[in-house]
């Protein structure tokens, strides 16, 4: 029996905002925010800061209701969230094995593979305040995905990690959302580790600034004012950089997850990014906006 | 030697306990004490109200609590004043209400001593059935709402981001605690109803690895702090309430004891 509309339509969007907008005391902290996630899409929030990254993924979480605007959900998404910070206060013995199932109900199997994915399947047992920054977050992201998400939020999933450990995770989200098929709504601070594999990138201030590939947005005039010329530089250096992975037996893997033996632009494996160069006039593509109160 | 209002009050204690026990462990993680403080001192208001209007006290003094909770829930949400500052103004405007009310209703003769402090010895059968219809239902409602409560204990944001709707679990959370300040307060009195709720949980939290272990643990140490205390009141004939709440006391020392030289060095944050 087919209905007339299908709610799993894989075309509709998971989360559309609609010129969303919050206002508090007075002064509005984002306004006017259109945005949409589809199914599998990866999009990216970049902007200064107090420029209402979080305020607009609350808005999509549904964790606060628009003052203006619509924001639209599928009906029973799975939402898997990594909030910016949760504090675990001593009164609370939390071990990280009861934290997996702080929203949900798992088999112990669930839990196990979940913690084995993301490489703490040793801290089952460990309470959840003696680990390291980088554990803690990676036991964020195990329970998030755990729950086998449609949609995987995530508000600046390596903050407090160091370098090497923020390319780590990035590369957990990766392989994690390639695994599950997720999409992905990531809020990121750091201009220089917006993956490679970002869809699209929503660039913030208040309201949207500038959106599209992020090549395009880097070289927006909108977002080169916002950051200046170096930023978008980062942006656009990183980028390149993690369209691919050096394996430790000097392979390389790529974004689309084939292996070659070298990373040179000759071996056939840059097309997207070869033909994405090649388009006309990079600030054609990314959307300018009007509008807002910057 | 165990006269019959004796028993009566060791199962109303008993009673009362466990269900203070896991409760206390949400007021402790989620740093609420002084909530339930200001519920204890409002119940004195209630108190007032019943000879007033000449209700049931239980029910008038779990009506003046949800009222003072729903009246915390909207002045939070004004957002004007912090919390504890709210706190202070409910739990002492309460109080003060509450002695006052009583002084002017100078046509009846109140046992102040005992609604501030407990009259554990004089709980009836009716009581003892109201202590554990209300903590039967307190404990039905806790566990079906556990999942959220706790998460949203862990983390307000996250719970509300994947569906479990803390704003309901909250306001239901509050209305529990009405409840337990309602049925507690023939026990400790409404100036000891908070220790009753603490200290166990304080207790229990040295010996828990889970959450759901630490409620239990809570519940089993209320029961054994109400056991010694009332036989430490018969023993030396000290006041019950309070005695209750010394046991409680000193079996949270007692528990301090052997992990203190296992934890040396290992700061409690």
């Amino acid at each position: 029996m087919h209905k007339p509309h299908d709610p799993h339509d894989p075309h509709e969007p998971l989360v559309a905002l609609d010129n969303a907008g919050i206002r508090r005391a007075g002064r509005w902290l984002v306004r006017g925010v259109d945005l949409s996630v589809g199914p599998g899409e990866i999009v990216t929030l970049i902007g200064p800061n107090g420029s209402g990254k979080s305020t607009t993924a609350r808005l999509a979480l549904g964790v606060l209701a628009p003052d203006e605007g619509r924001v639209r959900r599928r009906e029973r998404l799975r939402v898997g969230y990594v909030p910016q910070s949760v504090a675990v206060d001593w009164t609370l013995p939390l071990t990280v094995g009861r934290f997996m199932r702080l929203t949900a109900r798992l088999s112990p199997a669930e839990v196990a593979a979940a913690l084995a994915d993301t490489g703490i399947g040793h801290l089952d047992k460990a309470e959840l305040r003696t680990l390291s920054g980088g554990e803690f977050q990676r036991a964020m992201l195990a329970r998030a995905l755990a729950l086998k998400p449609q949609l995987l939020v995530l508000d600046e999933p390596v903050q407090g990690v160091d370098f090497s450990g923020e390319i780590a995770l990035y590369e957990l989200i990766a392989a994690a959302r390639d695994r599950l098929g997720c999409a992905v709504l990531m809020i990121s601070h750091d201009l220089h580790v917006v993956m490679a594999a970002t869809d699209r990138v929503i660039c913030l201030n208040g309201h949207v600034c500038c959106e599209g590939p992020p090549r395009a947005v880097a070289e927006s005039p909108e977002y080169r004012r916002l950051f200046g010329d170096r930023a978008a530089a980062a942006l656009a250096v990183y980028r390149h950089d993690h369209d691919h992975t050096h394996l430790p037996d000097g392979r390389v893997r790529h974004a689309d997850g084939s292996v070659t033996e070298s990373c040179h632009p000759g071996d056939g494996h840059h097309h997207g990014r070869d033909r994405e160069a090649a388009l006309p006039a990079p600030d054609a593509r990314a959307e300018r906006r009007e509008g807002g109160d910057a | 030697m165990l006269d019959d209002f004796f028993l009566r009050a060791l199962v109303a204690g008993i009673g009362v306990a466990l269900v203070a026990g896991p409760l206390g462990c949400l007021v402790v993680w989620r740093r609420m004490a002084y909530f339930g403080d200001t519920l204890a001192h409002a119940a004195l208001l209630g108190v007032a109200l019943a000879l007033l209007l000449q209700v049931d006290v239980t029910l008038a003094v779990f009506a003046v609590a949800a009222l003072v909770s729903l009246a915390l829930l909207a002045l939070r949400r004004q957002g004007t004043l912090g919390s504890d500052a709210l706190l202070g103004l409910l739990s002492h405007s309460a109080l003060a209400l509450g002695l006052v009310a009583l002084a002017l209703m100078s046509w009846v003769r109140v046992d102040l001593i005992g609604f501030l402090f407990g009259d554990i010895l004089a709980v009836s059968r009716a009581d003892i059935a109201v202590i554990y219809a209300g903590g039967a239902a307190v404990l039905a409602v806790l566990a079906w709402l556990w999942r959220p409560l706790f998460a949203a204990t862990v983390s307000r944001e996250l719970a509300a981001a994947e569906g479990l709707r803390p704003d309901r679990a909250e306001l239901v959370f509050m209305l529990l605690m009405a409840v337990v300040v309602a049925i507690a307060m023939k026990v400790v009195g409404v100036l000891l109803i908070t220790a009753l709720i603490i200290i166990p949980a304080a207790t229990a939290r040295r010996f828990a690895r889970t959450p759901e272990q630490m409620a239990v643990l809570a519940a089993l140490a209320g029961v054994v702090a109400v056991v010694g205390g009332l036989y430490g009141s018969l023993a030396w004939d000290t006041p019950s309430g309070p005695s209750i709440v010394v046991a409680a006391l000193v079996l949270f020392l007692l528990g301090l004891v052997p992990l203190a030289g296992r934890r040396a060095g290992g700061g409690t944050r």
